[in-house]
């Protein structure tokens, strides 16, 4: 372990060279950027389109999908993938059914206990240690590869590009359902194409942050951003500019601190959350005749 | 099986935390609180981290971290509902935390007491001292009594809130009420099924109850008795396989009934209508 050579010093160039001087550490950082630019740009619509609560069940499979790959001897991103892919596919399937939002919302809590139920039997059955459970759910930086590293550049190049081609309808669909249905965009295949993509952002995000964390990446963000701009352009790339530089710092401290990446990137990500409400909310008391509010 | 004392202890706590979880699941769903009731079990993993880092009792932790950020919850996000991109902002940084009283936690303790985590995170209902199983069901019991007192007008507020707030019933009142006892039962599930299960035994028997009887008095008590029946039903099963998790029997009985009831009501919505009314659901 490279972490005992780690010590701040007064010269923040040397501090900076330290961070890249191991391998790990590049992969993390490499890592870390592919998963921030994903998470902010769909973070962006996943808070546009109020599906938090959609997102939420579907990083929570992440866990037994590493879990289970993990049992299985399968590659890790193959779990990871695999389970959010299939997890957004069963959310949309029970969402489109009947029993309003209190039923469907009831669908998402369930599945959510059974993912993490699920996940803890498998890491039960594997008789894996504490720190296995521990990383897959509160993320880790050591133990990214060069080939995972891989993985994720890839399978975020088609999430992006897939986005880029869909962004101009689902943008609409989103602002306004009934509308956009009303001049021919197909809404339905959206929502299910926007879940599909909102379940790869997951998956690519817990390798970072751990199964439980990755709303620090994929909403707080994004819900920063649409407190400063509602206008789409800006607002998309703030969202990404926000994702990594909480990233980046998160990933920094964590290396030359004891504690676990995943309250850092947290810490620092609602930190700005809060810091841009307050100053919103100071800046409208100055002068109450300023536009309103996004939601 | 209930020869040994440990089952009769979990039997104990379990069916006074079921019953009180069944209760107030069905309100859950029926005010669309899910993601409020998921966010509080997050706070009681981040209290009872908290509390052992700190070197307290693991349960006060958790009761004083779920009441202070329901009453939090409900006063910020205006008449009693909080909003999703706030919980969820908020329910990262607590998992954040947690993460990080966790390892103080571990490096501060020797390695026997780094299970105290996978305690919090999945339940420890196998675990309980026969005073702790009483503690646990003489809570859990006060919980239930007071849901119910309360049930009345928190079920007219549920349904119709212009309504009922314009008969001058005392909504934001009984909504702060709703989720302090919500943070109460929370903190009781804890225990039996662990922090990051408990939002199944909330809202399983809730949103089955609901898909079955649209009655709310029957779904109430339908609601506590499936509670109840995954509960019994979770740890005999755990009791004969021994590899089984009883956190994990317990969430998968009550998901099987939530799935029956929506597979139930989903064919006898095709049989009763036209299918094309299917399609309308989807907001």
């Amino acid at each position: 372990m490279g972490i005992e050579l780690a010590g701040l010093s007064w010269n923040p160039l040397s501090d900076l060279g330290q961070l890249t001087e191991f391998p790990f550490m590049v992969q993390a950082l490499e890592a870390g950027t592919i998963v921030a630019t994903l998470a902010g740009a769909i973070g962006w619509f996943m808070v546009l389109r109020r599906q938090t609560f959609a997102g939420h069940p579907l990083s929570v499979i992440a866990f037994p999908g590493a879990a289970g790959a993990t049992l299985a001897g399968l590659p890790l991103a193959l779990g990871y993938f695999g389970a959010c892919g299939l997890g957004a596919l069963v959310l949309s399937v029970a969402g489109s059914g009947r029993g309003g939002h209190s039923g469907e919302s009831a669908v998402t809590g369930t599945v959510q206990a059974v993912g993490l139920g699920l996940g803890f039997l498998f890491v039960t059955l594997y008789s894996g240690q504490l720190s296995e459970l521990e990383s897959l759910l509160f993320g880790t930086f050591l133990g990214i590869t060069a080939s995972q590293v891989q993985t994720l550049l890839w399978v975020a190049i088609a999430a992006l590009a897939a986005l880029a081609a869909i962004g101009r309808p689902l943008l609409f669909a989103s602002v306004d359902d009934a509308v956009a249905g009303a001049a021919g965009v197909p809404t339905g295949a959206l929502s299910l194409a926007f879940l599909l993509l909102l379940g790869m952002a997951v998956a690519a995000t817990a390798e970072i942050t751990g199964a439980l964390l990755v709303f620090a990446l994929l909403v707080t963000p994004a819900a920063t951003a649409q407190q400063i701009t509602a206008r789409p352009a800006p607002g998309l790339m703030l969202s990404v500019g926000l994702a990594l530089v909480v990233t980046w710092v998160g990933l920094g401290i964590a290396y030359f601190s004891p504690y676990p990446v995943g309250f850092w990137v947290t810490s620092i990500s609602f930190g700005l959350y809060v810091a841009v409400r307050l100053l919103r909310a100071g800046l409208s008391r100055r002068n109450p005749e300023a536009p309103g509010a996004p939601a | 099986m209930l020869a040994h004392e440990f089952m009769r202890n979990a039997y104990l706590a379990g069916s006074f935390v079921a019953l009180a979880c069944g209760l107030v699941g069905y309100f859950v769903v029926l005010r669309s609180q899910v993601f409020a009731g998921d966010a509080l079990s997050h706070v009681a993993f981040t209290g009872a981290l908290a509390a052992a880092a700190a070197g307290i009792d693991i349960r006060l932790g958790v009761f004083l971290a779920t009441i202070a950020v329901a009453m939090g919850m409900g006063l910020l996000g205006g008449r009693g509902r909080p909003d999703d991109v706030v919980i969820g902002s908020v329910f990262a940084w607590v998992l954040g935390l947690g993460a990080l009283f966790l390892s103080i936690f571990t490096a501060g303790s020797s390695g026997e007491d780094g299970t105290a985590a996978v305690r919090v995170l999945f339940g420890s209902i196998l675990g309980l001292s026969a005073a702790d199983a009483w503690l646990a069901a003489a809570i859990a019991l006060v919980a239930a009594v007071a849901l119910l007192a309360i049930a009345r007008p928190l079920l007219f507020g549920s349904v119709d809130p212009d309504v009922a707030g314009s008969l001058g019933l005392p909504l934001r009142a009984v909504g702060l009420g709703f989720l302090a006892l919500l943070a109460v039962v929370s903190a009781e599930a804890t225990q039996a099924v662990g922090a990051l299960l408990l939002l199944g035994l909330l809202a399983a028997p809730g949103g089955a109850a609901r898909l079955l009887t649209d009655n709310p008095w029957h779904g109430l008590t339908l609601s506590a008795a499936l509670a109840l029946g995954s509960m019994w039903g979770g740890l005999a099963l755990s009791y004969a396989v021994a590899s089984l998790p009883p956190s994990f029997a317990v969430i998968a009985i009550a998901s099987a009934c939530f799935a029956l009831a929506a597979l139930r009501s989903r064919l006898r919505s095709d049989l009763a209508e036209n299918p094309q009314i299917d399609r309308e659901g989807g907001l």
